[in-house]
């Protein structure tokens, strides 16, 4: 339909890294995404491998078999990198969806305070949450283990 | 140099295409001269005025009121009226369509998905007393307070910046966008309306508050500081305290109450008659 009302010009995926501005909110938003399809592409191929067990003792074995290495180890920690970052951005999404940490709304007067301004401290706090938790978990996967 | 920072010479780098002349949209330079104070939509008139009349764009009041001229300004939606070249310091200034709405021709974008989402949601007061406001016998009350709840919201121009902007409107034409759902709880939260079960099916649903994951972009690049993004949290707040029955039931505002034992002045003359 928005082809008869003339060219097409809507961005697609690239909108979501680009086009319009490009303020942190938008790559947190981006990552959030990101990070969701690949916990969910993980936990499909999960589901799979795990269904082995099903089969019997000797398939379960083979396919653990399969899933071993180094190669294996930084794919888990990539997966516990993403499950970090989604689950306290998310946390800190919900908050904002009820109204917490947006502030009210105000007389817009230049140079314009924005929700995004009042979110800053919120955003920050979550993303140091997430390093802590992205360098304990390397040392826990690399150097402790 | 004009002023230390804005070349003399100005390259326009525009996005141009016309249907039935070109398959896809193309760039094309245009070099003006700069003179101090020059916003983009000045340059846009010099182009057309001076090198290739068949330039086109839409633009009308040229003081950031009527949201015509939203383009994409070096990358960055914004209006072409109010935005300096100067602010811009750069010699280059790229000009596009507002992204995410099909290009009619040049920088004109067809706003009718905007108009269409906005539609849907009836941004207008609801109320069961058509009566009163057919044929209106006084005002609503409304405090300051209760103004200030929704005025922010009352300032969009609907230039579709935020639109352009948004990266979930960049892959979804279903979701009803940042002007759309701002105006819904623009109307929800005025204490004269009563609209919000009319508004629900449409906020509740696919096209609703809840494909919007706070990118923030809206807000960024909106050029009369309405906060569409705060809006939509805000929306989102309601529709979760009305799913959990928690949401605060109130009736629409009533007409304001005349002083008693005041009588008019005789020397102030009557309102003129309703002309509509």
């Amino acid at each position: 339909m928005e082809k008869d009302r003339g060219h097409p010009n809507r961005l697609g995926i690239w909108g979501w890294i680009g086009g319009g501005s490009w303020g942190p909110d938008r790559y947190l938003y981006t990552l959030h995404r990101i990070t969701g399809l690949g916990l969910l592409f993980y936990f499909v191929v999960h589901i799979f491998v795990t269904s082995s067990r099903a089969i019997g003792q000797s398939a379960w074995e083979e396919s653990m078999m399969r899933v071993t290495g180094p190669l294996f180890v930084l794919g888990e920690y990539l997966v516990f990198v993403a499950v970090a970052f989604h689950a306290i951005n998310g946390v800190r999404l919900v908050f904002a969806e009820l109204g917490l940490g947006i502030g009210k709304p105000i007389e817009p007067i230049y140079p314009y305070r924005t929700c995004l301004d009042d979110q800053r401290p919120w955003a920050i706090g979550a993303l140091l949450l997430i390093v802590a938790l992205v360098v304990v978990g390397a040392l826990d996967f690399f150097v402790w283990h | 140099m004009s002023n230390g920072k804005v070349p003399e010479q100005i390259v326009f780098r525009i996005r141009r295409f016309a249907p039935g002349r070109d398959m896809e949209p193309v760039w094309k330079d245009y070099t003006i001269a700069y003179e101090a104070g020059m916003t983009v939509l000045d340059g846009l008139w010099k182009v057309k005025e001076s090198i290739d009349p068949t330039l086109a764009w839409r633009a009308s009041c040229r003081m950031g009121v009527c949201g015509s001229c939203g383009m994409l300004i070096n990358g960055k939606a914004g209006l072409g009226c109010n935005t300096q070249i100067s602010e811009l310091a750069t010699s280059v200034v790229t000009v596009a369509p507002l992204s995410n709405f099909p290009i009619v021709r040049d920088l004109v974008p067809d706003l009718r998905p905007l108009f269409d989402a906005h539609t849907a949601l009836s941004p207008y007061i609801i109320r069961s007393d058509s009566s009163e406001q057919e044929e209106p016998t006084g005002e609503y009350y409304q405090s300051a307070e209760e103004m200030e709840s929704y005025l922010q919201f009352s300032y969009c121009i609907k230039c579709a910046c935020c639109m352009a902007a948004c990266p979930t409107c960049a892959t979804d034409p279903i979701y009803s966008g940042p002007v759309a759902l701002a105006q819904a709880h623009r109307y929800n939260t005025d204490t004269r309306d009563d609209g919000f079960e009319a508004r629900k099916d449409v906020l509740a649903g696919e096209a609703g508050p809840w494909r919007c994951h706070f990118a923030g972009e809206c807000s960024r690049v909106c050029p009369k500081g309405v906060d569409p993004a705060k809006a939509i949290q805000l929306m989102k707040r309601q529709l979760v305290a009305d799913a959990l029955g928690l949401r605060k039931k109130r009736l629409p505002a009533e007409l304001a109450k005349k002083p008693d034992g005041i009588e008019r002045r005789p020397d102030i003359p009557e309102a003129p008659a309703p002309t509509v």
